[in-house]
């Protein structure tokens, strides 16, 4: 097949130089066919979200807010190892450890536990890389489906425990429905 | 003698059609965004009130509480002078239109027409030119580079069509034989319909209104791209809604004139039957409701022509106008001159 011929999309038109005839150069077919093709967008259906209405179905990968897991018995998962922090490439995370104490048992899994875990929002690129490097399972981006919201002030995009660990209901009820299974 | 019930009479019409022509260019506003969505598969604006429905008022309310900005310019007189007459020619054309042929309220016989004046094409084509006016004085007061080209634009554009709707408003004359709006329409009773014998003369007017009231593809006096915005550069807050809102009253105004002169105004197939046995208000609202179904039609149609045909080049458009329609228009004349003659010049020739 010579080269002229090729057409990969199947669409393809040579471009013609040919004198238009008499009613090609009134255009008035041509404006005629112009607009029932804009008519035709009229009655489609159409692409918008109305959004606080309704909320586009995220992907179940979509990577959101993090959420900082408990497991079933609603004890928190981190163990303050830092992975996360150095492979965040953002520079986002910033942690402080601290010794569990023997009353503590029922809140942290592992015997190291994060005093302080925070994360700089407006740092952060989303990238998931957190969630790859961590050992213990305990920061995902995909379970809380949720943006993080809006804000008229920096230190307000510093998200500490308070708003990243997972509620303790979650937690809960993610432990029941895995006995029911 | 004038009585005072004919003054409260034609006072009532007066209000009524201003108000109706200031409802209809302000849902005109509305009808653009949204009908310009919908063409691109958007919904446009549906937050204030249903559909959207309050957007013009909350247009107007927030142009009106916006800052007046005067530019650097010796003409502040003129300044202002510009969108009032862009507004008020675009409000006072509204005065010969015959919205209906008359009611039968209070034992009087009501004429459905601000005033019944026997040019009163004549006198639309008037105020009409006048409205350059409005968009010259504005754009040279405003100082600017960019508002005295769009208004260069403007008015080059406006008389150079001018001629050319003119011209293909007397083959339409010659046929009708009158200027009056009003007997126009009542010519055109059941079907017949001016746009049936005059279809070429429909077609230059219909171009030429889209010249003339500068919308697309002849917007080339407002072309954001090239001009930011033409004449109306300068202007802020309500002095820039007056233009706007002029144009859409302009927009009104040709869509009527579309629909008097060549569909039929408020002629319906079979409104004399009405009359004779529903009633002469029966038959007439409905006529004005038909008036209107064809008006809102002839709107959308201009905003539908904006989404599916681009801007001409100066050129192509000065080309178009001096070129095509003029000649067209007076081949028309001709043609139409020898069909209306033709029993008499058979007649000369020795037919």
């Amino acid at each position: 097949m010579s080269i002229e011929t090729i057409s990969l999309s199947g669409r393809k038109k040579v471009v013609s130089n040919k004198e238009m005839t008499f009613w090609e150069r009134l255009y008035l077919v041509a404006i005629v066919k112009g607009l029932f093709i804009t008519i035709k967008h009229f009655f489609k259906k159409k692409a918008t979200i109305h959004y606080p209405e309704q909320v586009r179905e995220m992907s179940p990968v979509y990577r959101g807010q993090h959420m900082l897991k408990r497991d079933e018995q609603g004890r928190e998962n981190c163990t303050a190892c830092g992975l996360c922090a150095l492979s965040c490439p953002a520079e986002a995370i910033t942690m402080k450890a601290a010794e569990r104490k023997a009353d503590e048992k029922h809140l942290y899994r592992e015997e190291k536990y994060a005093e302080i875990y925070e994360i700089n929002m407006l740092r952060c690129i989303f990238c998931g890389l957190c969630e790859e490097a961590c050992p213990k399972d305990a920061i995902y981006l995909t379970t809380s489906k949720v943006l993080v919201p809006s804000s008229y002030e920096r230190e307000d995009f510093i998200f500490g425990k308070d708003r990243l660990v997972m509620p303790l209901d979650v937690a809960i009820k993610n432990a029941q429905l895995n006995n029911a299974n | 003698m004038v009585d005072s019930a004919f003054i409260i009479e034609k006072s009532v019409v007066i209000v009524v059609v201003f108000a109706i022509t200031m409802i209809m260019a302000m849902y005109s506003t509305w009808a653009e965004r949204k009908v310009a969505a919908f063409l691109q598969d958007r919904v446009g604006p549906n937050r204030a009130g249903w559909g959207g429905l309050l957007q013009p008022l909350a247009d107007g309310l927030k142009l009106f509480s916006k800052e007046e900005f005067f530019p650097n310019t010796p003409n502040r007189f003129l300044f202002v002078v510009g969108p009032a007459i862009a507004m008020s020619t675009a409000l006072m054309t509204s005065a010969v239109i015959p919205w209906g042929d008359r009611l039968h309220l209070f034992g009087r016989d009501i004429l459905l027409q601000a005033t019944d004046i026997n040019i009163a094409l004549l006198y639309f084509f008037g105020v009409v030119s006048v409205g350059v006016y409005g968009i010259m004085i504005g754009g040279w007061a405003s100082n600017n580079k960019f508002s005295l080209m769009g208004a260069v634009r403007a008015a080059s554009q406006m008389v150079s069509y001018e001629v050319a709707m003119g011209l293909s408003m007397i083959a339409l004359l010659m046929m009708t034989g009158t200027l009056s709006l009003k007997e126009i329409s009542l010519q055109q009773t059941g079907m017949n319909w001016n746009v049936f014998y005059q279809p070429l003369s429909f077609l230059i007017f219909l171009i030429c209104a889209f010249a003339e009231t500068n919308r697309t593809p002849f917007d080339l006096a407002e072309c954001e791209s090239e001009l930011i915005g033409g004449y109306h550069t300068e202007y802020s807050s309500m002095k820039m809604g007056f233009y706007l809102f002029a144009e859409y009253a302009n927009m009104f105004i040709s869509a009527t004139i579309i629909s008097v002169l060549f569909f039929g105004g408020y002629n319906y197939p079979g409104m004399q039957w009405m009359v004779e046995n529903v009633g002469v208000n029966a038959a007439n609202i409905l006529g004005i409701a038909v008036l209107f179904a064809k008006i809102c039609f002839w709107i959308f149609f201009y905003m539908w022509v904006r989404w599916t045909i681009p801007r001409f080049r100066y050129d192509q458009l000065m080309n178009l106008g001096w070129r095509i329609l003029i000649p067209l228009s007076i081949a028309n004349i001709i043609v139409t001159g020898i069909v209306i003659l033709r029993h008499d010049l058979a007649a000369f020739l020795g037919f």
